[in-house]
């Protein structure tokens, strides 16, 4: 099918992207790879007045090292990330994940910040950066505001942007050299949307113990602790818990598959693979 | 009879010029036509299919600045000041003629309407992952479908092609030398 007529506006900073999102209220939207939107486009699940190209914001190419984290500007793609041709902060996570995000074709498009705020339940970057304990950085009229990743989507393709703000980037603290991960997400097909992601994180330097559990009908639930991955390895009515927690909502088949993404997370995280 | 008032929106539309396999191409087209659409019906170039218009069935592939894109997902106008190649720009390219040469052989088509995606993203594994074995060749098909030869004459091919290079490599070194 073909898209509804939208005008469309490219501008060239980030004020100037927030000025038309603000005179276009909720009928402008910012695009940037456009590979979730130009579907919905093409499927009139979206029909904007306007589109916001983002294409020309230098500052939302931008990438900046720091020594505890790295900036990835909102437009980082994620063959970007795949390749190593961006730096990678969470001991191979970051690249991982972005290799099986959809398909090549789309990743050389598909970027970071447009992937958040799209907030599809069932993608990994709204898993992933919560588990890397990264900070999404935001630009309203007068200032910015920075939103913990864990907080940013708050539910099914809603986040904490209100109307005209825009994402810059994303802050992503740098993991130790002896960080541990896991990330399992069931998909029938290659690249498609996942049934069910499971996501593990341990960093002995710090102590931080993370737990992702995603593809749910809502935002992915987050759980953070000392010992809590050895702790649910051991204790099978905690992990229970942790399921119907988490999993409410679901029918048996995609809680029997997020039960054995669970499984085999926390068994990465004792034998790595 | 009381006359039916329809209410049309505003067309809008944009004069750009793309950058078409080395050519320029000037057109109007409003902002909601995507690049397969003024490919096809502005250039003249129907090698470009369309299958689902949704990202999922790579029959648009075409090459973006050197990199495989999907078509169907963008408005034409993003892709102004960059570089488009479709697949009618690989007639005399090297590694498309073994492609062309290895899906013959390994009888790689049958209908054909995914063969232009497949030859784009074929390209693009035989000169970005020279090493890939049969596994991460079915792994980056993935965003291709064919729903004419099951894939394996599909991966064959590409698998030929990879071994001919493969094997080729240090003879064209020791022409060179």
């Amino acid at each position: 099918m073909k898209a509804v007529a939208y005008a469309f506006e490219a501008a060239a900073s980030v004020d100037a992207t927030t000025l038309a999102l603000r005179a276009g209220g909720w009928g402008a939207k910012p695009i940037a790879g456009g590979q979730s939107l130009g579907a919905m486009l093409n499927l009139r699940l979206a029909q904007p007045e306007t589109l916001v190209d983002l294409d020309g914001v230098a500052e939302l190419a931008t990438l900046r090292e720091a020594a505890d984290h790295v900036f990835f500007g909102a437009m980082t793609t994620h063959a970007s990330i795949e390749d190593g041709r961006v730096p990678d902060p969470s001991g191979g996570l970051m690249p991982f994940v972005a290799r099986s995000i959809a398909y090549r074709a789309v990743r050389n498009r598909g970027t970071l910040g447009g992937s958040l705020c799209h907030a599809d339940p069932a993608a990994d970057w709204v898993s992933t950066l919560p588990l890397l304990g990264a900070t999404v950085i935001v630009a309203g009229e007068h200032s910015r505001r920075e939103i913990a990743a864990a907080a940013f989507m708050t539910s099914a393709f809603e986040t904490q942007l209100a109307e005209g703000e825009l994402l810059v980037g994303v802050r992503v603290p740098r993991r130790s050299t002896d960080v541990r991960w896991s990330y399992r997400k069931f998909c029938r097909k290659t690249g498609e949307f996942s049934h069910a992601t499971v996501g593990a994180l341990a960093d002995p330097a710090d102590g931080t113990e993370r737990l992702v559990l995603g593809a749910l009908d809502g935002a992915p639930r987050i759980f953070e602790g000392a010992s809590l991955l050895r702790d649910l390895s051991a204790d099978a009515a905690r992990r229970q818990a942790l399921l119907d927690d988490a999993g409410q909502g679901l029918d048996d088949t995609r809680r029997a598959l997020l039960a054995e993404m669970l499984r085999l997370a926390l068994n990465d995280m004792e034998i790595p693979r | 009879m009381k006359a039916v008032n329809l209410e049309f929106p505003a067309v809008r539309e944009s004069r750009i010029t793309l950058d078409v396999n080395g050519r320029a191409c000037a057109m109007t087209v409003e902002p909601r036509t995507h690049l397969a659409d003024a490919l096809r019906e502005q250039c003249g170039l129907t090698a470009t299919h369309l299958g689902c218009e949704h990202g999922v069935c790579g029959a648009c592939t075409v090459e973006v600045d050197g990199a495989p894109q999907r078509a169907c997902l963008q408005s034409a106008i993003r892709f102004a000041g960059k570089r488009v190649r479709t697949l009618e720009d690989f007639d005399d390219d090297a590694v498309m003629a073994q492609l062309r040469d290895a899906f013959s052989a390994e009888h790689a088509l049958q209908c054909g309407y995914c063969t232009p995606g497949m030859l784009m993203t074929a390209r693009d594994i035989v000169l970005r992952l020279p090493q890939a074995d049969e596994v991460r060749i079915r792994e980056e098909l993935a965003g291709n479908l064919c729903r004419c030869t099951g894939y394996a004459g599909i991966v064959k091919a590409i698998r030929r092609v990879l071994n001919e290079r493969a094997v080729g490599a240090p003879t064209e070194n020791t022409h060179a030398a």
